[in-house]
């Protein structure tokens, strides 16, 4: 008997559960280091060494120096600790979220302005707006 | 006897504290939302609580991967201000009530709710940002805070049902404390937000009005919700409203009393991601 997962046909979301935190614990522990100033300036100086420190997947290391935030959100990376990466790179939240959406920063600041993504059309998988 | 006379539901968003720690408050962009908290900032002035216990979660500062607790109470006498990647927030340290703290965790534990006792946590901006939209900028804190971390960040977070009983549990917890405490509780987090995928950026205001209505009218009917309804109607960070039901669960009403007095509603789109809801609610 497998888990009921009733969320897995929200369109363009990645529910962070058991399966996605097994996958992505080694990244998400990665970016919570990078709360610790000396962590920070050693990857700043050499992306690609500090990330060999860590037990992750090569594709996991090569989304975070792409900054591919849906590919890591894909490897099991979570928001809240992919944000530590943005922090590092001195963006805000919004930016990254921005990021996600195939949006200029400026489309998605408007965008919320203007109050939001409707859910209307963005409730299931391969509904008709 | 403590009693609870109050309570306080807010998002706890963290370009608001950001927009308040540089001076922006006053910007056209950020002025409507600091409005909706002027009355707040002047009624808890006029209500002076003794404690709040303010249930909040941790976005990945106090708690990693390592350990991740449903219910997590925080027992220590003070509490710093966690640096979440862009240096602490420049606002007091947040003094603790211990021996509160501890008779609540006592008391919840012996009826079946299995706490994490914590001794030592730094409180992130889901703790603070609350602090400040009803305090301002204090140098500080207008009395002692007990920090109730609740998860939401690893899925399944508790149920609504689940929280809803818990706070029941804390009232009554409160209820059978010594000491005459005025003790507000604040229920933080939502309202519809996502920050994660090509979806991010989701709003839905009608679905939070009806959440607003209902958690006023009929508290005890929207704690059986089903997660995917905040996942699917209010994003996928929208499911931190369920934090709001420990606050509802504990007042008068549905524990054999009166109905509230709302004192103060507000709703505001957008700061930053999410949309901005707040209420207040009195027991008589």
């Amino acid at each position: 008997m497998s888990l009921e997962k009733p969320y897995k046909d929200i369109p363009g979301t990645t529910i962070f559960d058991a399966d996605m935190s097994r996958q992505g614990y080694h990244l998400n522990q990665f970016c919570m280091s990078l709360m610790k100033a000396d962590n920070r300036a050693r990857f700043k100086a050499d992306e690609r060494a500090y990330l060999d420190e860590w037990p992750m997947t090569e594709d996991q290391k090569l989304a975070v120096m792409a900054r591919d935030l849906n590919r890591c959100i894909a490897l099991g990376g979570n928001i809240y600790f992919l944000a530590k990466i943005g922090a590092t790179d001195g963006k805000s939240f919004q930016q990254m979220a921005g990021s996600m959406t195939g949006m200029s920063e400026e489309e998605y600041r408007n965008m919320m302005v203007k109050g939001g993504r409707s859910v209307e059309g963005n409730r299931y998988t391969g509904e008709k707006k | 006897m403590a009693r609870i006379s109050a309570s306080v539901y807010t998002s706890h968003i963290p370009a608001v504290g950001a927009a308040l720690d540089l001076g922006k408050t006053a910007e056209p962009y950020w002025q409507p939302v600091f409005q909706g908290y002027e009355f707040s900032k002047q009624w808890l002035k006029e209500q002076k609580p003794d404690v709040i216990f303010l249930v909040y979660n941790d976005h990945a500062n106090a708690f990693s991967l390592d350990i991740i607790p449903t219910f997590a109470i925080g027992t220590a006498p003070e509490f710093a201000v966690a640096d979440e990647g862009w240096g602490p927030r420049p606002v007091p340290k947040v003094i603790g009530h211990p021996k509160l703290a501890g008779h609540i965790a006592q008391s919840v534990i012996q009826d079946d709710f299995d706490l994490t006792i914590v001794n030592k946590m730094d409180v992130d901006h889901g703790l603070t940002v609350p602090m400040s939209l009803m305090c301002g900028q204090p140098q500080a804190w207008p009395c002692p805070v007990i920090p109730f971390a609740v998860n939401v960040v690893q899925y399944p977070a508790p149920s609504g049902r689940r929280c809803f009983m818990l706070g029941k549990a804390i009232r009554k917890a409160i209820e059978t404390y010594d000491e005459p405490l005025n003790v507000e509780i604040w229920g933080t987090g939502g309202m519809s937000h996502q920050l994660q995928g090509p979806r991010a950026g989701l709003i839905n205001k009608e679905w939070d009005t009806a959440f607003l209505d209902r958690l006023i009218a009929d508290p005890e009917g929207l704690s059986t919700m089903p997660h995917i309804d905040y996942v699917r109607e209010a994003g996928s960070e929208g499911i931190e409203l369920v934090m709001w039901l420990i606050a509802r669960g504990a007042m008068s009403d549905v524990n054999g009393g009166k109905p509230p007095t709302v004192r103060h509603r507000f709703y505001h789109v957008p700061a930053s991601n999410t949309a901005v809801g707040h209420l207040i609610l009195e027991n008589n």
